[in-house]
């Protein structure tokens, strides 16, 4: 009877993943849902990048200092250094504090990438291990969130910021959410 | 005129389809002779209408018919005539039609080429051909017409994705389709066996060739890809364990482990519960494959085609098939009986070895590639699993698989000694030992896993010149004798020694690539050099320039090495004028030790242009292992066994109603 169920088992496996398929086709695969809108920010504290200038930013510094922006890049991402002069014009209105969150970086690349492209961030943190940028849901670099005065994120976007996006809808929700 | 001649031949397929599943099945139950012959001229017939199908709808695109929204949606006046041509089947319909293609030649091959099969077993195998069939068709018909017109007729069409318009993705999917549909044959067989409770050394030997011709082309076809994702899409890498790559990988795991298991059924007679169910596991997952990229569950790169209506079809189609299959399996294949049998360290132990690591690898591909899927049916949230998990599962099975993939041949069947295999194999471990030294000694730096690969494909190399060596009694008996021994080895045998050196040269690349790749990702700036693996890399600038249906920019840079000129190496980067997508064109400049990379991307405000640089050591293995690969299975399927046949019977027996009559 025992060696007669081993037969019936891939039987078995297989429906239970028809199940699955069936529940799967229900979904649509395009929406990636953003979870993290409207919830209080993950607690962190990040250590500058090693060897820069700072003391890198934590949760604390995100809260009760006006809306903040934290810009997720590193050097090795080349839509970052696309989106980065935009992140610059970005930082140069005041109407926010802009943070860099450096993800899974060499600390050398990413200082000699400052160097190079400028540096607008306030402060900027180091993520080597990328677990920061896990809590904040982070799957695509570049990604850009902005956060409010009491540390509620209100937006999260993936991928490179181009100028009208910048001009339409980041500029505009920083201005709302300005005290 | 063409669309309707090529849609009302889809539909007589079908009619023909449909009666080609029932009748000879009934007639090969009840014993009526004439049933059963009509399932030979309905294989060619079905073939003879999807031929003329097909050729409607290359028609179409040769002419660029565009009141044919198949046409309008993937091609272009002024594309190229060879993509004219691979746009056929270079979307969604067309691919199908090109499935059914395939799918109709191989079952109308076992009909003129079968006269030695049992009059019985060749009427079930076509039967359940046609059942595959008759999904395929009810699918294209109700949900994706490839014939379907459009009105009014647009001036131009939309082009074909400007990624596939190229000449390595040309050809690769009928490599892959020809693979997938090639294990339907082995799937008819395990089906028309487990219908017939008979599975003995013959039916391995009809089924061997197929399943060893489908896994070339597989083999085949999934190195195009791949070698297209390297060329083409510039990230410098040549496995991305995407959705779509998985799913064609994991029937060619299951595909190996069958080809495997299938010698132990042929020489032993044994494991055959097993081997029956590999079968259906390995056309499962060609299914699955399709399933995965056309219906949209699971969303890729390259997936062509989502839409819901298509995947519930598809999901009902697979129920039907590989349900019905795995139920009639547990229903009869206990039935089976085995007389073989064996000690664990023996040749049929090595390759039920071989068999369970290559299936666990397949489900773990197949457990990475859904668990998204299956975490977001139960609410999970969304989430991809990427190559970090891939890397962590397939890695540690592989090890143990290539360590006693050596050892294996060298066991004998039925029971062996598992001292004197290794005692010979003392010179493999030694030259392991010797590579993986050199290999620390030069990337000391790198990671560990390449130093262990790199032994690994040393061992397995001459692990398997060992055996060769053993079996030509190489410096045993006189050179002459040994030059005989040669001549009489069986071309079979000479395909597993060729496959695992084969092997063995593609994971050295695979280790190379992976472990000692360089990369270099900055802004230049003409004049500019940059040092990638000990090559000068200085840009020249960019110019712009035009293609037949694309604009272009193209970089130049000379490659130095120890201020000696190597080569001047030319990336293009292209915006298709009609898609407005943009391509680009990495320009490689292969040597036997390693790939020279370059690729240009966008201009950035200051005027530099965004550029990638790699160094990929022992690609060209990876490419080169693979084609003795494929070369080693050709030479197999051309081994005496299989041109004489099993041990058929008469050719000039009487007609099958007499013989039947008999049975």
């Amino acid at each position: 009877m025992a060696n007669r169920l081993v037969y019936i088992l891939p039987l078995m496996v297989f429906l239970i993943m028809a199940v699955y398929f069936a529940i799967g086709l229900s979904k649509d695969p395009s929406i990636l849902p953003s979870a993290l809108i409207n919830k209080p920010i993950p607690e962190f504290s990040l250590p500058p990048i090693d060897g820069g200038p700072g003391k890198g930013f934590s949760s604390a510094d995100l809260r009760g200092n006006g809306v903040s922006v934290i810009n997720v890049f590193a050097s090795w991402c080349v839509p970052c250094r696309v989106e980065h002069p935009l992140i610059a014009r970005l930082a140069a209105l005041k109407v926010a504090t802009v943070y860099g969150l450096n993800f899974k970086d060499k600390p050398k690349k990413a200082l000699k990438w400052l160097q190079e492209l400028g540096d607008p961030y306030a402060a900027h943190g180091s993520d080597p291990k990328g677990r920061v940028a896990i809590d904040f849901g982070v799957y695509g670099i570049p990604e850009t969130f902005i956060i409010d005065n009491d540390g509620i994120i209100r937006y999260k976007y993936v991928g490179p910021i181009n100028p009208g996006r910048l001009e339409k809808e980041i500029l505009p929700i920083i201005k709302k959410f300005s005290p | 005129m063409t669309a309707e001649i090529g849609h009302f031949a889809l539909i007589l397929a079908l009619l023909i389809a449909t009666m080609q599943a029932t009748l000879p099945l009934i007639g090969a139950h009840k014993g009526y002779g004439s049933w059963m012959a009509t399932a030979r001229p309905a294989a060619v017939t079905q073939f003879g209408l999807v031929a003329i199908s097909f050729g409607c709808l290359t028609q179409l695109y040769l002419t660029s018919d565009f009141s044919v929204l198949n046409v309008v949606q993937n091609s272009h006046t002024a594309k190229p005539l060879i993509y004219k041509i691979a746009g056929v089947w270079a979307n969604h319909e067309g691919s199908l039609l090109l499935w059914v293609l395939i799918l109709s030649l191989f079952g109308s091959a076992v009909a003129v080429f079968g006269s030695n099969l049992p009059p019985r077993l060749r009427a079930r195998v076509l039967s359940v051909q046609a059942m595959i069939a008759v999904g395929f068709y009810l699918f294209m018909l109700l949900t994706s017409n490839p014939f379907e017109r459009v009105f009014p007729a647009p001036i131009n069409g939309q082009d074909l994705n400007p990624l596939l318009q190229d000449p390595g993705l040309a050809i690769h999917p009928p490599m892959l389709y020809l693979g997938y549909v090639g294990f339907s044959m082995a799937f008819s067989f395990a089906i028309a066996a487990l219908i017939e409770g008979r599975v003995d050394a013959a039916w391995a030997r009809w089924v061997r060739p197929w399943t060893l011709a489908a896994w070339c082309f597989l083999t085949g076809g999934i190195t195009l890809g791949s070698w297209w994702a390297y060329y083409e899409l510039g990230w410098g890498g040549w496995w991305f364990w995407d959705p779509v790559e998985n799913a064609s990988f994991m029937p060619w795991l299951a595909g190996t482990a069958l080809l495997h298991s299938s010698t132990v059924v042929e020489k032993r007679d044994t494991l055959k519960g097993w081997t029956i169910l590999l079968a259906i596991i390995t056309f499962s997952l060609s299914l699955l494959g399709t399933f995965l990229v056309r219906s949209g569950v699971l969303t890729s790169v390259h997936a062509f085609a989502t839409d819901p209506a298509r995947g519930v079809f598809i999901l009902a189609f697979l129920i039907i098939v590989i349900g019905g299959s795995l139920a009639l399996f547990a229903w009869r294949a206990p039935q089976l009986v085995s007389t073989g049998v064996f000690q664990p360290i023996s040749r049929e132990g090595a390759l039920l070895l071989n068999n369970l690591i290559m299936a666990t690898a397949a489900a773990a591909v197949l457990l990475g590639t859904l668990y998204p899927l299956l975490l977001d049916a139960i609410g999970g949230g969304k989430i991809s699993v990427g190559p970090p998990f891939f890397n962590a599962v397939f890695i540690p099975l592989m090890v143990p698989m290539i360590a006693a993939m050596a050892v294996g041949p060298m066991l004998s069947w039925k029971r062996a000694d598992l001292k004197p295999a290794l005692t010979r194999l003392w010179t493999a471990a030694l030259a392991a030992g010797a590579i993986m030294l050199a290999a620390w000694a030069l990337f000391a730096d790198g990671p560990v896993m390449g130093v262990l690969g790199i032994g690994l494909a040393g061992w397995l190399f001459i692990g398997t010149l060992v055996e060769l060596g053993g079996r030509l009694q190489l410096f045993k008996v006189p050179l002459s004798d040994s030059f005989s021994r040669l001549r009489r080895t069986p071309r079979a045998a000479w395909g597993m020694t060729l496959a695992h050196l084969g092997l063995a040269i593609t994971i050295a690349g695979m280790v190379g690539a992976g472990a000692w790749r360089t990369e270099s990702i900055q802004a230049m700036k003409p004049g500019d050099t940059v040092t990638v693996a000990g090559y000068e890399f200085t840009f020249d600038g960019a110019k712009d320039g035009k293609g037949p249906n694309y604009s272009i920019t193209e970089g130049t840079f000379r490659v130095f090495k120890g201020g000696k000129a190597v080569v001047t190496l030319n990336p293009e980067k292209r915006i298709y004028m009609v898609s407005k997508r943009q391509t680009t064109e990495a320009a490689i400049h292969t040597t036997f030790l390693g790939d020279l990379y370059a690729v240009v991307g966008d201009q950035d405000p200051s005027g530099a242009y965004v550029t990638r640089l790699y160094f990929n050591p022992l690609v060209a293995w990876m490419w080169g292992g693979v084609v003795i690969m494929v070369c080693a299975g050709c030479l197999s399927l051309t081994d005496r066994r299989h041109r004489i046949g099993a041990p058929a019977k008469s050719r000039a027996q009487g007609p099958v109603t007499a013989q039947m009559a008999g049975a």
